[in-house]
This record gives structure tokens, C-alpha cells and sequence, in this order.
């Protein structure tokens, strides 16, 4: 049997067009293209394609146009055609079904049905153009009070303060292990966050020895899989992550397909090259808070308690409890990853079906610690789903310290989100370990683009605070009044803390 | 708070030269640690610690090589990231003993608890008695670098799960006697890369693994470590009783164990 009748995509060639110099087929990762020297036409094998555009975008002429196939199985709410076709892919192979990237299910967004409020009359706007607006953030444990003492006829801080780390704009680059992207990917990331004054998170997969120079500007992640952490990667970054779970498949551990595992990586993680990293589902040394906190502390003794040590969850149903667990445990960092959150590989049961969206979890976190007192005791950074400036303002307003942006800043690298970072043939360079494919990223350019997203947002995130006579982050932070929603039901009005608009 | 000026004048601290003894009673791990890792700054190499109690994370974060004699009870993530230094217990290891450590040696005169050497990336674990559930679970490999987990006695379920690298032996002895103690399940679950040596037990093996009788080369390496095992507890047992066709040998079947799963 074939399923190709109704495949998801077909391209089309105006023949007139195409000059057969053969770009597409040199292009595509996926076979889609390949010359027939017999009838010198160049043929498509439309079910292949995955709409990553690489062919259109380098074709000579213009002469290929992507297009979603006008032939579609009878199309049903229910039974609509991706339903179908998940059916039909299963039915062939007897797999379950891995993609790329985040859950893009619909009524999921909430970030669109929050409005933030504005400066009128009574209350003066800020021009940012003019005046100063403070974007730094700090992450860290902040002491429960600020305690002072007279010394030399100067007050000074009593409190010892515990590690932070200083961000000049609330976007930090979120976790891509070496192996789900390549160095070049990492490398233009690192770049970027140095050239911005802020951080990425190099992801599970330890860090390449190349990279360790920009360790200043560097977020080390422990996983369940270990990969790469000795004492030196754990010092080697300004802070340490325990991730315990990841928005997109939250509850399942990770996979590197061995395709992805080349020399290089097998060097870095310590595994035998071509196998399938895997991550277990738990830290089999971390099954209760308790544990937890053991870790967090193995992690603390080893950085000499100079570094603060996160821990990443996922957003799940009852995320405020174990936010409130964590912050006890000792952690200085919560990491909150939504429904929405990307990743290489997932199981699309899992990523479209598991965790909640980060706006809900978020709220309720920041609610929880705020309820118990501790909320000024540890940082939040929200993430999974930020797609502008706005999202992260909102994000604040909803008790966000910070976010985590990846997809975005994948995006600004050239990615199209055609979901298939899985077979690790990314046309586009990024989430490809292939020496050849990674040379179609281009380091210096990459690396610019995303400086430019972060330099972007954070002028809009400026702009929007003096709008709302906002000059500073810890302002807007948790910042409810600030936000009305539209379309929510009063359960989700409640659970986000916010009235509707209008009140 | 300088721990060291209150411990030396009532002499639960003694420093003489490269070797220092401590007395641990009451100590606090994160001041046993900070003080060990002063000491290891000062130039000191060998600390023998008495009346440990449940202080966890030692030897963790020192930067220079250091023998440590531990007497008492260590607690769990005994030898977390040590990087080459060498621990001596009389007495047990509770859980994550040799926890992601990097290199050096873990000499436990007794049992460990669960999750020993989990993720261990180098050097050496011997544990003269009995090892927890999930033993050298997620080994790793790489170059020349391989890990080495000796387990006299018996070991629980799911040793040696996702292992990626490295080599586990569990001997099975029960005290001086040669009889089989332990049948773990799910031996090697998940694993894709590395060894394990069983002797004198029923194999419940994971899925994907391969129980294959042992040859001489195996043999070889067995009789060293086996070598090594004896001279560290000293113990009065001629290797030759033990070398015989008794092992088996769990190794991965396939490089890919969840190829074809999903798609």
C-alpha cells in the first residue's frame, strides 16, 4: 500500500523555469530531488519533502514552489489530515512517531490573550529613546531580608549573598546539547550571548573543549545522562543546571539517534561513537526532593559553592508544589519549561500531549512561592513557547525573573521549524552533526542574527515598559495589574492571577 | 568560622608534613569538605578521617591527588567527581559511591549502597561485599579512559542499565565460601557499550544483551582484576579457585537498542 496520494506537500517546478543546474538536488537532504539524465529532467518525490524550503531558497530561477497538496484525504474536524496521515505512518512502520521541535497544537497560546496596560494622563510613559530603562537582571538566591551594618560610618550589607549571575537583558539562549546541534551552532549562540551580556545554556551533552573559552557567558547542564560532567565542565561555565525534565517530553529521558553520534561528540559525551545516546527517564540518583537537594549540594561542594545551581522542570500539573520543593532543596534557579518548549527528538505523544503551557504554570509558581514567603529566595525563568518581545514582557508580568528563548534564536539561525532535527539531515546546518551539512551555517552571520534577535526584543521589551511607566525589571516582575486577559475563563483568569479586560 | 584553628589546639586535627588525621565526630560536610579541600591547598596528601558519620561528598572537589583513609560510616555520593584521588572506607558506602567520578580509585572495605559508580567516566571501584541496585549504571568509555567497577560479593537489579562503556566484575562470593549469592534482574538493560563479568549466578539479563560463556582473553583480564581484588582486602583465597568456566560475560547485542522504535 501506498500513502503517497495525499502527501502533506508537493513541489512544483515550472519546467520552463528550471535551468537544470541541479541546486535543489544538491540542496535537499531529504532525496526529494534527483536528476534523470535519460529524459534530463529533474524529478521530485513531493512525499519526501518536509517544506524546509533550502530548495526554493536556492534555486537559480525561481523556478520551485513548496505548496501544501491541494489532494487531501476528506477532510474532518476530527479526522483531519494530520490525524490521518500519523495513522498511516504508524500503520507502516509499526514506530512510534519522533518529530522535531516544539507542540504546535492549537488553543495552547496564552500569551495572545493577555493585554498589557498603558500610561494615560494620570501616570507619565517613559521614552526609552531618552531616558534610561534598566533591562539587568540578577539570578541567584536573594536573602530574605537585606540586613545592614554600621562599618567606618557607612552602612554596608550584613548579609552574605549567595552566587548569581548578572544578565543585561531578561533573554538568555536556552539549552542545545552538542549533538542535537553542532559547535558551529553552539559557537554562534556562545557569541552572541557574550556580544549581548547574557548566557546560553550549552545543553546535556557536556562542552567541547573549543567552547570552554567562552565559559564566561556559559550555563553548564547536568541531565540524567551525565554526558561530559567531570569537575572541570562543572567550573567551566558561570552556573550549573540540573535538568530534571524539558517541556517537550516531560517524564521521558532523551535520545540522541547514534546518526547524530560522531566521533567528535562520542569524545565529548565519553560513549562509543554511532550508538544512541540516551538519557534515562530519571536521575536514578534523584527520586525525591530530599535527593534532590543532595544533588544540588554534590553539585555545590564541587563548584566550591562559588556558582549558582539551577534545576529545570518541566511544566506539569503540579508544578507549584515541586517549585516550592526545589526552592527548599537548596536550588537558586528555577527553570520552568512549558508545553511548548522544542527539542531534537520527542516522542509526538508525549510532546504534543504532556505538560501544560508555561503562562499557567508560571502564574501559579510564582503564586506558590509568593503564598509560602520564598518567592525572593530564588530566580524563575520561564520558557517554551517565547516567540517576541511582548511574550517576554508578559512573561515577567507573570512572575518571570527571565526567559529561556530557543526556538526564536533557532529561527534567526535559518531554521524553517520543519521538525525533522531527528534525522540529523538539517538542510539548513543547524541541528545536523555532519561535517558537510554544518558548513552550510554560516558561524559569523549566525552569530549576528542572533545578537540582533536579543537586541531587538529587548528594545521592544524597553519600549513597552516606559509605555508603561516602567523603568526597571524588578518593577514589572510579577507585576499583575499591569496584565488583562481577554477570552479566559474564570478559572483560567484565576489560576493566571489577572482580571479581564475591562475591570 | 575557622574550623581549623578550633580543631588543631584540641587535637582533632593533626598535621604533620603531607599526612593529617581527623577526627570527624560532629563535623558537618560541608566543613569536613572545605577543610579537606584547605588542607589539600596547604600541600597535604594523605588524611586518615576517623568517627566519619554519614558526611557526605567526600573527596569531591579536590584539585590535587590525595589519599583518604576513611574509618566510620561515609555517606552517600562518597567520591562524587573525584578526579584521581584514592579512597580507602573500613566500613560501608551508602548510595552514589563514585557517583560521575572522573578518575582515581574507591577502595570499599564492606558494602556499597544503590546507584555505585552511576555514570562513572574513569579509575577504579573494588567493594569487597555486596553492591545495591542500578551498579555502574551508565558507564562511560572513551580513548583510553575506562572505568572498572570490582564487586565481591552480590549485586542488585538493573546493574549496569544504559551502560555505555566500561567494565563491571561481580565475583559472587559469600564469605569465604564459593557459593552464589545473587541473581540480579534486568542485568544490562538498555546497555550499549562495555562489559560485565557474572560468576556463579543465574542471569536475568536485560533485553538487547548478549550471556555468552567466557574466553581466554576475558579470562586474562578477570585473573588480573581478581589479582587486584585479593591484594586490596588481603584475603587468604588462591585466584586459580576462582578462574574457571564459571563467569559470564553480558555484552551489548546491538549499538542501537531503540533503532526502529520510534520513527
Amino acid at each position: 500500500m501506498r500513502n503517497r496520494a495525499a502527501s502533506t506537500y508537493i513541489v512544483l517546478r515550472k519546467e520552463d523555469k528550471c535551468t537544470k543546474c541541479r541546486a535543489c538536488v544538491e540542496q535537499c537532504t531529504y532525496g526529494v530531488h534527483s536528476y534523470n539524465p535519460a529524459k534530463n529532467v529533474i524529478e521530485s518525490k513531493s512525499w519526501l519533502c518536509s517544506n524546509c524550503l533550502r530548495c526554493v531558497e536556492f534555486c537559480p530561477t525561481g523556478a520551485l514552489t513548496i505548496t501544501r497538496n491541494p489532494n487531501s484525504y476528506r477532510m474532518g474536524h476530527h479526522w483531519n489530515h494530520e490525524a490521518i496521515m500519523d495513522v498511516k505512518r504508524q500503520a507502516e512502520t509499526g514506530s512510534a512517531l519522533l518529530e522535531g521541535m516544539g507542540c504546535d497544537g492549537p488553543n495552547l497560546t496564552y500569551w495572545d490573550r493577555l493585554l498589557l496596560n498603558a500610561c494615560q494622563v494620570t501616570n507619565p510613559p517613559i521614552d526609552p529613546i531618552r531616558e534610561p530603562i534598566e533591562t539587568r537582571v540578577i539570578l541567584g538566591r536573594r536573602p530574605p531580608r537585606v540586613e545592614l551594618k554600621p562599618e567606618n560610618r557607612r552602612l554596608m550589607l550584613k548579609n552574605e549573598l549567595a552566587p548569581y549571575i548578572c544578565a543585561e537583558t531578561p533573554i538568555l539562549l536556552a539549552a542545545m546539547s552538542y549533538g542535537a546541534v553542532n559547535l558551529r551552532v553552539q559557537e554562534a549562540m556562545a557569541r552572541a550571548a557574550i556580544e549581548c551580556g547574557t548566557y546560553f545554556n550549552c545543553g546535556e551533552g557536556g562542552l567541547h573543549p573549543e567552547l570552554r573559552r567562552y565559559g564566561s557567558h556559559i550555563i553548564v547542564q547536568v541531565a540524567s545522562g551525565r554526558f561530559g560532567v567531570d569537575i572541570e565542565y562543572l567550573n567551566s561555565g558561570v552556573a550549573v543546571e540540573i535538568k530534571i525534565g524539558q517541556g517537550a517530553k516531560p517524564g521521558i529521558g532523551g535520545h540522541l539517534p547514534g546518526e547524530k553520534v560522531t566521533e567528535d561528540i562520542a569524545m565529548v559525551r565519553m560513549i562509543p561513537k554511532g550508538t544512541d545516546a540516551l538519557s534515562p527517564a530519571p536521575h536514578h540518583d534523584v527520586y525525591s526532593i530530599e535527593d534532590l537537594r543532595q544533588l544540588i549540594y554534590a553539585l555545590k561542594e564541587a563548584t566550591e559553592y562559588k556558582k549558582p545551581v539551577a534545576v529545570k522542570i518541566a511544566a506539569v500539573h503540579n508544578a507549584a508544589a515541586i517549585a516550592s520543593g526545589i526552592a527548599r532543596a537548596g536550588a537558586d534557579i528555577i527553570v520552568l519549561d512549558g508545553v511548548r518548549g522544542s527539542t531534537g527528538a520527542a516522542p509526538k505523544a508525549i510532546r504534543d500531549n504532556m505538560g501544560i503551557p508555561i503562562e499557567l504554570a508560571l502564574a501559579a509558581v510564582d503564586r506558590r512561592l509568593r503564598e509560602e514567603g520564598i518567592r525572593s529566595e530564588v530566580s524563575i525563568i520561564a520558557s517554551g513557547g517565547i516567540r517576541s518581545g511582548a511574550d517576554v514582557v508578559k512573561a515577567i508580568a507573570l512572575g518571570a525573573d527571565a526567559v529561556y528563548i530557543g526556538t526564536a534564536a533557532l529561527i534567526a539561525l535559518g531554521c524553517t521549524l520543519c521538525k525533522m532535527c531527528y534525522t540529523g539531515r538539517c538542510a539548513w546546518g543547524i541541528a545536523t552533526t555532519d561535517a558537510e551539512l554544518s558548513k552550510r551555517l554560516n558561524l559569523e552571520e549566525g552569530c549576528r542574527r542572533v545578537a540582533n534577535l536579543i537586541k531587538a526584543w529587548t528594545m521592544e521589551i524597553k519600549e513597552m515598559m516606559g509605555a508603561m511607566g516602567i523603568d526597571t525589571i524588578e518593577a514589572l516582575r510579577g507585576n499583575r495589574e499591569l496584565l488583562r486577559g481577554v477570552g479566559l475563563t474564570e478559572g483560567e483568569l484565576r489560576v493566571l492571577g489577572i482580571k479581564v479586560a475591562g475591570e | 568560622m575557622d574550623l581549623r584553628e578550633s580543631l588543631e589546639p584540641r587535637g582533632r586535627l593533626q598535621v604533620d608534613g603531607n599526612v593529617a588525621l581527623l577526627d570527624a565526630t560532629g563535623l558537618h560536610y560541608r566543613e569536613l569538605n572545605a577543610l579537606m579541600r584547605r588542607l589539600s591547598a596547604e600541600g597535604v596528601e594523605n588524611v586518615e578521617l576517623h568517627n566519619v558519620n554519614g558526611q557526605r561528598y567526600i573527596g569531591t572537589g579536590l584539585k590535587r591527588p590525595m589519599n583518604i583513609i576513611v574509618r566510620g560510616t561515609p555517606g552517600n555520593d562518597l567520591g562524587m567527581f573525584i578526579n584521581g584521588q584514592r579512597i580507602f572506607v573500613y566500613g560501608n558506602a551508602q548510595d552514589g559511591c563514585g557517583n560521575t567520578m572522573n578518575d582515581g580509585l574507591i577502595v570499599v572495605h564492606g558494602s556499597v549502597g544503590d546507584v555505585a559508580g552511576y555514570a562513572m567516566r574513569g579509575g577504579r571501584i573494588f567493594v569487597r561485599d555486596d553492591a545495591g541496585f542500578r551498579l555502574g549504571i551508565h558507564m562511560k568509555e572513551y580513548g583510553g579512559k575506562k572505568p572498572i567497577i570490582v564487586v565481591g560479593g552480590g549485586a542488585g537489579d538493573f546493574l549496569g542499565e544504559y551502560m555505555a562503556g566500561g567494565l563491571i566484575l561481580v565475583l559472587g562470593l559469600k564469605e569465604e565460601k564459593n557459593e552464589c549469592v545473587h541473581s540480579p534482574k534486568f542485568v544490562g538493560v538498555g546497555m550499549h557499550g562495555g562489559v560485565i563479568y557474572m560468576r556463579g549466578c543465574t542471569i536475568h539479563a536485560g533485553k538487547n544483551v548478549l550471556v555468552e560463556g567466557v574466553e581466554d582473553e576475558d579470562l586474562k583480564l578477570i585473573r588480573s582484576l581478581v589479582e587486584d581484588y585479593f591484594n586490596h582486602f588481603n584475603l587468604d583465597l588462591r585466584v586459580n579457585d576462582f578462574i574457571s568456566d564459571e563467569f559470564v560475560k553480558v555484552t551489548p547485542s546491538t549499538s542501537r537498542p531503540y533503532m526502529g522504535l520510534y520513527r
